[in-house]
């Protein structure tokens, strides 16, 4: 049997809320600490216990981390899933499962590994009995680990971290690994081809989750409020936030130089993020597209009354409540043109870790510049899994705070001023922050009509004005906008333009298509809307651009359409909509569709055209043509 | 166009206060509210009240929802900011807005509409933050600016030409208020101007939420209706109320004696119909809840609008209190302290797996 070595993946079938996360995730600490690259993908329901969950692992030395749709090892726990797991091993893959479940194994193309977990836990007396469903997951650790050569030292170091260095927990849960481990040692014969061998390729890398990485970036930010309200899959952004804050702008007098508010409602928690922006706060709240959709009220005001404000949208599969704990990117028209009215969003699009980092910083410079609400559109995917990422980067400039006028200000202008006058050309206007002490510094903010001195007026030409003003501050923004990320090759036969989580999958399409299809590609990953230049001359350079997105419309595609009319032949849609992390193969197959369809339209108006070219009617026909010019020409 | 009258004035400001202020420096834009609107009272009283309480303009920020008194924070205090926000999401706003300014007081204008009907939440919940504001409810039981519906606080049995007759029974903005946690609570009406001052005064003093709901009969939109707490039933209603848009210029309804502690007073509005006032007792101790809620349970059942200060609690922090903030205001701080340093990012790093 051939060895496959660090090339391979992993699934666990439990039951939610049965502990298996910490078991999951050591799984994938250790792996990530022998040097391989790997990425974890919960599949959870919504629900707190008892409904069927998987985690996949992914485990390949060139790098190809995303999501895999075979399975070749599963480990089944849950007598529930228990048939589904076992159909869903690969030919020639490996299967654990707790004999504890008493079900008929009728495959005889895989390895079996029965483990007689709860037998092996009662044995332990000294574990409480209401642990042994915890404690018994590391069971399947210890059997997977000798089984797969994961190194038991970098297991220890995942429980370690997990536990937070608490010595009971941590031995408790390691004495379990040991047991499953000399469990299969004395047992099982190895009959599956997997293993792992050490690395060298994740020492320079950090494993963390996209909503921490948000939290902390925004604490480089400098947030100084945020109002939130629990939503399944942004909640652990708000809470990270609240977690690190103390750490991070500790002062030696103890005081709070930030406020953090649960509001009753989304309405409320981006109404009080507006509140504080337009004190001069760097404000931000979080959520998902349920409640997203009560802060459109809020953020149609925002916009007209030009209050600077962050809103980090974690992506769930929708409509209406959806598949609340399934990824997706269909929020991405709605939040673009949010609101009533004519309104135009800034929107960025992290695609990896250091991205949720990077624009949790960014997005308050860019907010407070514009004036503006700045949506982040994450997605579950990268908000709620481990991902390995390179280490979180210091600011590379300062905060930029935008055109504010304190007293001093206003002094030398001699309190001339208007709060939407346009005296830089650029749409941007000056602001001024309430506590200014300035006598001229007041002007009233309303979501009414208003001139440039915030004056109420239902004068149209007014109104106009100051709509033209705004649309020319969203021509500006593109100054600001973090560049897409560009992957040429030699002579590209297509181009991809996608954004946000399903890079990996992407890259790895990328991959396939080259060697499989011999289909060469550049790839554009967008970073935020609206588009900048890059975008454009990429649109220009190809003649066929497949836009990849996770949601059913094809949302990226419409608004391409939209923008860039002039080729709008040029753009197929390759849009996916299963709630489950991107896979290369739906990548691959999509594009494959998209191009083979193109070709074989290609070849066909080609051959019309030789067809044609023998046929001297068509010339007659075209000679009329141009006999109707002349004639009308005559008239 | 819309019409526009002037407030009336309140004699020349030929003094300052001890702010070093004239009157003037916390006059509003003109009125473009309906001539005769209690509305204006308010305003007129609040200039006055931040006047003689000598409070800098610049110190205070106001705020407002959507509906005829929340146009009102343009009608006073020009040098103060204001954000006229969303319909029955001001409470949001300004929660938010005075966390920049701990040291800065709130005050906000809403309306039965605003508060009562689509604001509800947002009311309940700024009250049990003890958010450090004056919240106005301008009452009037009725729609104005969109021409004459009932709101939650109109009575049951009110008869408006269009919507028929209500058949709910109306919120106790005071109770509402005090089962919520609110700190200071108050009615008055505006035709006692005096009342209001005092009372605006005394909340201008309070730490913490204070609620104002003053009663404004709607000059406009009770003309062809039995009105609040009315008796003028059997009254012919002349011309429907969608198609009002000539509005007769009236005078604003005003006590004509003050009111004695404890008396039970009818007041007739615009139509003919009645409100009947009752003031607090005398020796009455508006600390305690409980008697609180027992004589607002009283009033409601015998269609009394209790005026005066109802309950007080002033020992309770505010919400910004809780918060243990730096004393500089958040929104002056600047990139030293709002940035970590530099050797942070290893520390953060070393924290990730």
């Amino acid at each position: 049997m051939n060895k496959k070595v660090n090339d391979f993946s992993i699934t666990v079938g439990t039951k939610n809320g049965s502990g298996s996360s910490t078991a999951n995730n050591t799984i994938l600490r250790a792996i990530f600490k022998m040097g391989i690259p790997v990425s974890g993908k919960n599949l959870f329901p919504s629900n707190i216990q008892g409904l069927p969950t998987w985690y996949t692992i992914r485990v390949n030395k060139d790098g190809f981390i995303a999501r895999q749709e075979s399975n070749d090892i599963v480990i089944a726990i849950n007598p529930d899933s228990f048939a589904k797991d076992l159909a869903s091993v690969s030919a020639g893959g490996a299967f654990f499962y707790a004999d504890d479940i008493k079900f008929g194994i009728n495959r005889t193309d895989i390895a079996i590994y029965p483990l007689p977990i709860k037998s092996l836990v009662r044995a332990d007396t000294s574990i409480p009995s209401d642990f042994r469903d915890l404690v018994g997951n590391m069971i399947y650790v210890g059997a997977l680990a000798y089984m797969i050569n994961m190194d038991l030292e970098t297991i220890h170091t995942a429980l370690s971290f997990h536990f937070k260095g608490k010595q009971k927990p941590i031995d408790m849960n390691f004495n379990m690994v040991k047991v499953g481990a000399d469990y299969a040692k004395n047992n099982f014969e190895k009959k599956d081809p997997f293993y792992l061998e050490p690395m060298d390729a994740t020492k320079d890398l950090i494993m963390t989750d996209g909503n921490t990485a948000a939290a902390i970036g925004s604490i480089f930010g400098g947030i100084q409020f945020a109002a939130w309200y629990p939503i399944t899959p942004a909640s652990s952004l708000a809470e990270a936030v609240i977690d690190y804050l103390p750490m991070l702008r500790k002062r030696e007098d103890g005081k709070k130089t930030y406020a953090v508010i649960q509001a009753e409602d989304e309405l409320a928690a981006l109404g009080m993020a507006i509140g504080a922006g337009w004190s001069g706060l760097r404000a931000m709240t979080s959520s998902s597209g349920p409640g997203i959709s009560l802060m459109t009220e809020f953020a149609g005001l925002a916009y007209y009354s030009e209050v600077p404000v962050v809103i980090w949208d974690i992506q769930r599969i929708g409509p209406s409540t959806g598949l609340p704990t399934r990824t997706s990117q269909a929020d991405l028209t709605f939040v673009y043109s949010i609101g009533h009215g004519d309104t135009q969003s800034i929107i960025l699009l992290p695609g990896t870790l250091d991205e949720c980092f990077e624009f949790g910083w960014k997005s308050f410079d860019i907010a407070e510049r514009l004036q503006t609400p700045i949506f982040v559109l994450s997605d579950l995917d990268i908000g709620m899994n481990q991902w390995m990422s390179k280490p979180f980067q210091y600011p590379d400039v300062p905060m930029d705070r935008g055109k504010v006028l304190w007293e001093k200000d206003l002094e030398e202008l001699k309190g001339n001023w208007g709060r939407y006058l346009d005296k830089d050309g650029d749409g941007i206007p000056y602001r001024t922050i309430p506590g200014n002490k300035h006598p001229t510094s007041a002007y009233f903010t309303r979501g009414t009509g208003h001139d440039e001195y915030a004056k109420y007026t239902e004068d149209s030409d007014v109104y106009i004005r100051n709509m033209e003003r705004l649309k020319k501050k969203f021509e500006s923004a593109k100054n600001f906008m973090p560049k897409p990320v560009l992957r040429e090759v030699k002579g590209a036969d297509i181009g991809i333009l996608a954004f946000g989580s399903t890079e990996n999958a992407i890259l790895e399409a990328q991959h396939l298509l080259d060697k499989e299809n011999g289909i060469k590609s550049d790839f554009l990953r967008l970073r935020a809307i609206p588009f900048t230049d890059e975008v454009t001359s990429f649109i220009e350079k190809h003649n066929q651009i497949m836009v990849v997105e996770q949601n059913r419309d094809g949302q990226l595609y419409k608004i391409l359409l939209a923008e860039y009319p002039q080729f709008a032949m040029k753009f197929k849609s390759v849009a996916y909509h299963d709630g489950l992390p991107a896979s290369a193969t739906w990548v691959r197959d999509g594009i494959l569709e998209k191009y083979q369809k193109a070709e074989s339209e290609k070849q066909k108006a080609e051959a019309k055209k030789n067809v044609n070219g023998a046929n001297p009617s068509v010339k007659s026909s075209k000679e009329a043509v141009t006999k109707k010019k002349s004639t009308a020409k005559k008239k | 166009m819309v019409t526009e009258t002037t407030l009336p004035m309140a004699g020349a400001p030929s003094n300052v206060n001890r702010a070093g202020l004239a009157k003037n420096d916390y006059r509003g834009n003109p009125t473009t509210l309906c001539q005769g609107c209690g509305h204006n009272s308010i305003s007129n009283q609040i200039i006055s009240a931040l006047y003689e309480m000598d409070i800098v303009p610049e110190d205070v920020l106001k705020f407002s929802g959507i509906g005829c008194s929340s146009k009102s924070p343009t009608y006073f205090l020009n040098r103060t900011f204001g954000f006229n926000s969303l319909h029955g999401r001001m409470p949001s706003i300004a929660t938010g807005a005075l966390f920049a300014n701990a040291g800065m007081r709130g005050i906000a204008v809403s309306g039965d509409g605003d508060t009562a009907s689509i604001g509800m939440g947002q009311f309940k919940h700024v009250m049990r933050r003890n958010v450090n504001m004056i919240y106005i409810i301008e009452n009037n039981g009725v729609y104005g600016l969109t021409k004459g519906q009932f709101s939650a606080t109109a009575e049951k049995g009110l008869q408006l030409k269009k919507q028929g007759e209500n058949p709910y029974m109306p919120v106790d903005i005071c109770m509402e208020a005090i089962i919520s946690n609110a700190t200071f609570v108050a009615r008055s009406f505006a035709g006692n101007p005096k009342q209001v001052k005092e009372l605006l005064k005394a909340a201008l003093s309070h730490h913490g939420i204070a609620v104002l709901d003053i009663i404004s009969p709607c000059v406009t939109f009770n003309d062809q209706a039995t009105a609040y707490h009315s008796y003028a039933w059997g009254k012919e209603h002349e011309q429907p109320l969608h198609e009002i848009s000539y509005v007769p210029p009236r005078n604003e309804i005003m006590l004509e004696r003050e009111m004695e502690a404890g008396e039970i007073r009818e007041v007739a509005l615009h139509d003919g119909s009645h409100v009947i006032l009752k003031n607090l007792e005398k020796g009455y101790d508006p600390t305690n809840k409980e008697e609180a809620l027992r004589v607002s349970n009283i009033s409601a059942q015998n269609n009394w609008l209790l005026t005066g200060l109802i309950y007080v609690n002033p020992e309770k922090p505010t919400l910004t209190d809780t918060y243990n903030l730096v004393d500089t205001p958040l929104s002056r701080l600047t990139e030293s302290d709002l940035r970590p340093d530099k050797a942070m990012i290893e520390k953060v790093n070393a924290l990730m797996f």
